[in-house]
């Protein structure tokens, strides 16, 4: 609860951060903001060329056109936000060294940083991508919804993950080193790329114990399909989300005195 | 509002030696210690009041920072405890939360944010932290064209927008011109006034005893004294400068006794505050003042001769003595400051011999302004074209009180004349 008044307290720096994260990105660039237009838009049309027309690759039981651009898009743009918060979060203590070393500001500013700079740029790659369902007719309605608490889920997941591994990164660099191997493998160990109807009947159960799993599939159910999720298949990924954000809070809690003097 | 009490701390730093030891000792691996505890500060115990102004002072690696690092909550004690009351604004070192890359205002509004503020206050403080800043058109600029003076100009005036209850500087004006500094001494005083709680920490000593009441003096860690600023400030330099030299054969600083022939302290303008040390082996037992035929003046004129004699009793040979004579304001500046190789231009260099008593004096015209001053008397031995041992130094050991019967500003009198002259270089 502590937690919560000092964000509140400390709002204007985050969103202050946030902001200024944000213009540092494009800050010498003649576009600006523009390129975080183009750089996701650049993506869809590239899957959608390559994989509709192209390919013509058309997933089973789904007659659209679009169908396995939009498949793969919206794993991949969900994934792009999980390993976004994922990755910021393993940096944030080791980036901002110079703020936490001089000036006593609750640091627990940083993660919501991270999760805020994270959403803003999966919102504008997010919107394009709705524009383009819009556009191609595909735009599921109703339960598009029903994204909302699914991106809110997988942001606990990232950001329970995100604070042990930062912390960690700051004793042990090769946490960081090693959670960019982590990441590549857990990417094609989910349902992103490929449908998991292609997997062995043997090996499908297995695939239930990767929480992005069932976050990804609930995803695609909704874009794809236009179905709402299966909302128990989420219970795992809130649960274990819900764990790792008390072990991450206890370990930055334990950890941050000594912190201070590591970095 | 505006105390620190400061109880018991400790701060040590764990140094493993490795980073697999210290991977050991996250998950309890391995009992045995993995690392080596370095200690910063330790015994720590001071309590500051609301509207105190305190200096601290220590050689570099004393744990000046570290301790204020520890009031401003930045990094955390070993050990004991800290209560700070009320809203604190730091300055620990140029250019904090301040990032090259953007404008000086959107710095402000970053380093704003940090200390609390939100976005409305800072816009209706940002005019005057602009106009405090005085760095004109730069404000615009990104923070990497900034000369360090300018970036300190605006981290004091962020921190200073409002009146905080604990103002903490670390070095941070040292790098302002003199005009800056004085502006921002000009708006510590106001805030002082308000009753807002200084902590300064500054090589130039003389701002310590300037702006401070009291001072702390770290050493290696521990409070090696805490008082009047003036006599730690003394206690510091004593131990800057003639740390090897105080100390005899035990190693141990040799306090001087006072003797039953002493009268030094018997005389009129005698202050008991003086703060004497030295290694011994003479003592100046004795002085006197004489201005305008009279012994021991409460008042002196401006301009007037002054005679300082001194009375020294030697208790060993000397090869090379030279007596010595130091002014100073109370608020600790070095005004003058002689002795008997610079007066005579090395014409007169005494000797002494055990047993002997000397009396030598010191003659000048006091051409300084109205107000009280410290005159130290002191003695040192050796060759004085290389370095000398203090051997008796009674330092702010008498009072000088000056009167001016004419009109001047300053502390010294230049005695400037003013003509009318029919050409520039007449």
């Amino acid at each position: 609860m502590n937690f919560i008044k000092l964000i509140w307290e400390y709002r204007g720096f985050i969103l202050g951060n946030v902001k200024r994260e944000f213009q540092s990105k494009y800050r010498n660039s003649l576009l600006g903001v523009t390129w975080s237009v183009l750089n996701p838009l650049s993506m869809i049309i590239v899957y959608t060329v390559i994989f509709s027309q192209v390919m013509r690759a058309k997933l089973p039981g789904v007659d659209s056109q679009y169908a396995y651009s939009i498949y793969i898009c919206s794993g991949i743009l969900t994934w792009g936000l999980y390993a976004d918060i994922i990755l910021r979060s393993q940096n944030m203590f080791l980036d901002n060294a110079n703020l936490i070393k001089k000036i006593n500001f609750p640091k627990i500013c940083l993660p919501v940083t991270v999760l805020g700079g994270a959403l803003v740029n999966f919102s504008i790659i997010f919107s394009i991508f709705t524009v383009f369902l819009i556009v191609s007719g595909d735009f599921p309605g109703l339960p598009y919804l029903s994204l909302i608490p699914v991106i809110i889920i997988m942001m606990i997941l990232a950001i329970g993950l995100g604070i042990i591994v930062g912390v960690m990164n700051v004793f042990f660099r090769d946490v960081g080193q090693f959670f960019g191997i982590v990441l590549q493998f857990w990417f094609w160990l989910t349902p992103i790329i490929y449908p998991s109807s292609i997997l062995p009947e043997s090996l499908r159960p297995m695939i239930n114990y990767n929480p992005m799993a069932s976050i990804v599939d609930a995803c695609q159910k909704v874009l794809v399909n236009g179905i709402y999720p299966d909302w128990m298949a989420l219970l795992y990924p809130a649960c274990l989300g819900l764990i790792l954000c008390v072990i991450g809070l206890n370990l930055f809690r334990k950890h941050i005195g000594e912190m201070v003097d590591e970095l | 509002m505006g105390s620190i009490i400061v109880n018991d701390l400790k701060k040590e730093y764990k140094s493993y030696s490795s980073k697999w030891g210290r991977l050991r000792d996250w998950w309890g691996i391995s009992k045995d210690k993995n690392y080596k505890v370095k200690s910063i500060l330790q015994d720590i115990n001071f309590t500051i009041l609301a509207g105190e102004s305190v200096g601290i002072i220590g050689v570099n690696g004393a744990g000046k920072s570290t301790l204020l690092k520890l009031i401003t909550g930045t990094t955390q004690p070993t050990s004991g405890e800290i209560k700070v009351d009320g809203r604190v604004a730091a300055l620990l070192e140029l250019g904090i939360g301040f990032h090259p890359d953007f404008t000086g205002r959107q710095n402000v509004y970053m380093a704003g944010q940090l200390l609390g503020y939100s976005s409305t206050e800072i816009d209706s403080l940002l005019p005057g932290i602009e106009a405090f800043a005085e760095i004109g058109e730069y404000i615009e600029q990104p923070l990497r064209m900034y000369s360090s003076g300018m970036q300190a100009r605006l981290a004091f005036a962020v921190a200073t927008a409002t009146r905080p209850d604990i103002l903490i500087v670390d070095e941070a004006l040292s790098v302002g011109d003199v005009y800056f500094q004085a502006k921002c001494y000009s708006r510590i005083a106001e805030y002082k006034k308000q009753g807002m709680t200084l902590l300064l920490v500054s090589h130039a000593v003389m701002d310590i005893s300037k702006q401070c009441d009291r001072a702390i003096f770290l050493k290696a860690g521990r409070i090696y004294s805490d008082g009047p600023s003036r006599e730690v400030v003394n206690m510091y330099m004593d131990d800057l400068f003639g740390k090897k030299k105080v100390q005899n054969k035990n190693g141990k600083v040799q306090q001087l006794n006072l003797t039953a022939e002493n009268l030094y302290h018997t005389r009129p303008g005698y202050l008991k505050e003086e703060h004497r040390w030295g290694q011994g082996g003479a003592k100046i037992i004795d002085f006197l003042t004489v201005s305008n035929g009279i012994e021991y003046p409460t008042v002196i004129n401006t301009n007037d001769k002054l005679d300082v004699y001194v009375k020294i009793l030697f208790e060993k040979d000397f090869e090379h003595i030279s007596p010595g004579i130091l002014i100073k304001s109370l608020e600790g500046v070095f005004i003058y400051g002689s002795n008997s190789y610079l007066s005579t231009k090395g014409k007169i260099l005494p000797s002494a011999q055990a047993g002997q008593v000397a009396v030598y004096k010191f003659s000048f015209n006091l051409s300084l302004n109205e107000g009280t001053y410290l005159l130290s008397l002191g003695l040192s031995a050796g060759d004085p074209t290389q370095t000398t041992d203090p051997i008796d130094r009674r330092y702010d050991s008498i009072l000088l009180k000056v009167t001016n019967h004419s009109h001047m500003w300053g502390l010294v009198d230049m005695q400037a004349e003013f003509m009318q002259v029919e050409e520039f270089f007449g």
